[in-house]
């Protein structure tokens, strides 16, 4: 009988534990971020790909034939300036359409945040040499003589130069760095948290997130392919200036 | 409990394990002996794990069966030509000739692929012009291709059938021994998927059991830079192993295209020209170069990307310098590039008895 009170005790315990455990998993919902991509008003695929569709700002007459970008560390901001960090990253391959969508293994509760953010590329404490197979896999390194680690964009396509000949160029950004060799420096951050303002969760959700590609280009550095077209990687001035055309590429397009 | 009921217990779980025992030695005849692939250490610290289709797992039994059948000439219709003719393995599995010759003298457009780590190919689309999309299913082409063994596999496996030894080394590695093209591939391609190199000096170094000389060293530092030699963007770097993106790539060979590669297998024009990047491992061994086995030694194929690149509306992007027809390096940087591709080499696959038929 003793034994019989001990286990209807245990029981209750693991009863309401149980019950307990339900309650935080029902507020607890998905976050899917799913990416598009636009030149201007256009949406952009990969079968526009592969011929001079496009005009940026400073009259080069460009196509695109390759982009992949990585994006990392989604983060919801609490009403109360509280953060949540959905660790991960996903790379984005728009080529072969696939990760177009990414949902974090982390969910989050239901509510109203103040911000919704992402980092497009590493931070430097996670942009570490060779540490993600998946990533190593698919060529996405930077060499070590820059710093190592991953690239953060990888936007190929090919423009008519001043001489009016297709000429390729390769819009790769990376963490900038200078002195290249077995001691790189690092004159200033170039990857960035993408704020995309506040949202309220109720349920699983889906954030549609546009990546405006003519923005790149635009501002506030009018992009002269010209000027700046192949071997970025090693110009930290360049890569400069895509963090700083960067700034404003992304938006939410809507929220289902 | 009595007695009685305990005895009649025992008396039922023992005819029970009995009965057991007795299914899993019948059973047991025709399981093969799963044999997983090694996977080298490299391999394993820094890319995905291999691509094995579920329907086909390594066994001891199916990879001795391929590893017979590839190079056993019965697969050819007049039993002249086995898979091994054209990819030997003293040359890292390709043809030391541009063009291989089929059996009836007849050859081919395109220089036969090495062949090693491929189940590395995550894509899984295989050829030159990554038309087949699977190991197995690629098995199936050459047996039957006019310009290859120029057989058919109701040919094949009537050979097959009738052999006094591949019915019964089926039945060991599949478990039947009606023999049919399915389990030929099989077999075929579980030997393949076994072709791992993974041991050449520059292996060796990044594993710490090995030092580059300096013109090794500045050769890959050639490899990396993207000003120089930029060749990690399409064959990787020390993080990726398979020194290749098995990806399509138009590298500038041509202004016009005699051969579409995998514009031929798309329909699509942007495709015209692309052919997948080849491995840089056993470079020493695999001479001629590039698809059409245009390039005869390693020199050329540097002078190619410093001096000698075509320009075509399909030309990748990621080629440097066109207007220059290259990236020009110096007579140094290239001797210096060249000693890193050797250091890429790995002479112990090519004398591996496992993949021999000596």
């Amino acid at each position: 009988m003793k034994h019989f009170h001990t286990l209807l005790i245990l029981s209750l315990v693991i009863l309401f534990g149980c019950n307990s455990d339900s309650d935080d998993t029902i507020s607890s919902v998905n976050v899917t971020m799913a990416f598009s991509h636009y030149w201007e008003d256009m949406q952009v695929t990969n079968s526009d790909f592969n011929t001079l569709n496009y005009t940026n700002v400073k009259g080069n007459l460009l196509s695109i034939e390759r982009l992949r970008y990585l994006i990392s560390d989604i983060e919801f901001t609490k009403t109360n300036g509280e953060t949540i960090l959905l660790e991960g990253y996903n790379l984005v391959d728009v080529t072969n359409q696939t990760n177009l969508s990414f949902t974090p293994y982390q969910k989050i509760l239901t509510g109203t945040y103040s911000n919704v953010s992402f980092v497009f590329g590493f931070v430097n404490e996670k942009n570490i040499d060779g540490a993600y197979n998946d990533l190593n896999a698919v060529s996405w390194n930077v060499p070590l003589m820059l710093g190592g680690g991953y690239h953060y964009m990888q936007l190929d396509g090919k423009f008519l130069n001043s001489n009016n000949e297709s000429q390729g160029y390769n819009y790769h950004a990376i963490r900038a760095a200078d002195n290249p060799g077995p001691n790189p420096t690092f004159p200033q951050d170039t990857f960035f948290r993408v704020n995309l303002g506040a949202i309220t969760i109720a349920a699983d959700t889906e954030i549609s997130v546009a990546m405006h590609i003519e923005e790149w280009f635009k501002n506030p550095y009018s992009w002269d392919l010209n000027v700046y077209n192949q071997m970025l990687m090693p110009n930290s001035e360049a890569q400069i200036l895509m963090y700083q055309n960067g700034q404003n590429v992304f938006s939410i397009d809507r929220i289902n | 409990m009595t007695f009685k009921r305990f005895s009649f217990l025992v008396t039922v779980f023992a005819l029970g394990t009995a009965s057991c025992n007795n299914e899993s030695a019948e059973s047991y005849i025709n399981t093969p002996t799963p044999s997983p692939l090694q996977i080298p250490k490299l391999f394993q610290d820094l890319i995905l794990d291999p691509v094995i289709p579920s329907n086909n797992p390594q066994t001891e039994e199916g990879i001795s069966l391929g590893k017979k059948l590839f190079f056993d000439p019965i697969l050819s219709a007049n039993n002249t030509l086995a898979c091994a003719s054209c990819h030997k393995t003293p040359n890292a599995f390709t043809d030391d000739t541009r063009f291989s010759d089929g059996i009836d003298g007849l050859f081919g457009n395109r220089n036969s692929m090495p062949l090693f780590n491929l189940a590395w190919n995550y894509d899984n689309k295989f050829f030159w012009d990554g038309r087949d999309f699977g190991l197995e299913n690629q098995v199936f082409e050459p047996i039957t291709n006019p310009i290859e063994m120029h057989s058919t596999w109701e040919a094949v496996t009537d050979k097959l059938q009738k052999h006094p030894e591949y019915p019964e080394l089926f039945n060991a590695a599949f478990g039947t021994r009606t023999i049919d093209s399915v389990l030929v591939s099989k077999a075929i391609a579980q030997f393949e998927r076994t072709l791992i190199s993974a041991n050449s000096k520059f292996d060796k170094f990044l594993l710490g059991t090995a030092t580059l000389t300096p013109e090794e060293t500045n050769g890959f530092n050639i490899f990396m830079d993207e000003s120089k030699g930029d060749c990690f963007h399409c064959h990787g770097s020390d993080n990726n192993p398979l020194w290749t993106d098995n990806k399509f790539h138009n590298n500038g060979l041509d202004t016009t295209f005699s051969d579409l590669g995998l514009g031929n297998v798309t329909g699509d024009p942007a495709d015209n020209g692309k052919f997948k990047t080849p491995s840089l491992r056993n470079l020493a061994f695999t001479a001629p170069y590039m698809h059409d086995g245009r390039f005869e030694t390693i020199e050329d194929v540097i002078n190619h990307y410093s001096e000698g690149l075509q320009n075509s509306e399909t030309i990748d992007p990621l080629m440097k310098k066109v207007d220059q027809r290259g990236v020009q390096l110096s007579s140094q940087e290239k001797a210096d590039l060249k000693a890193f591709l050797l250091s890429l080499s790995d002479p112990d696959f090519i004398k591996n008895p496992d993949f021999s038929n000596l």
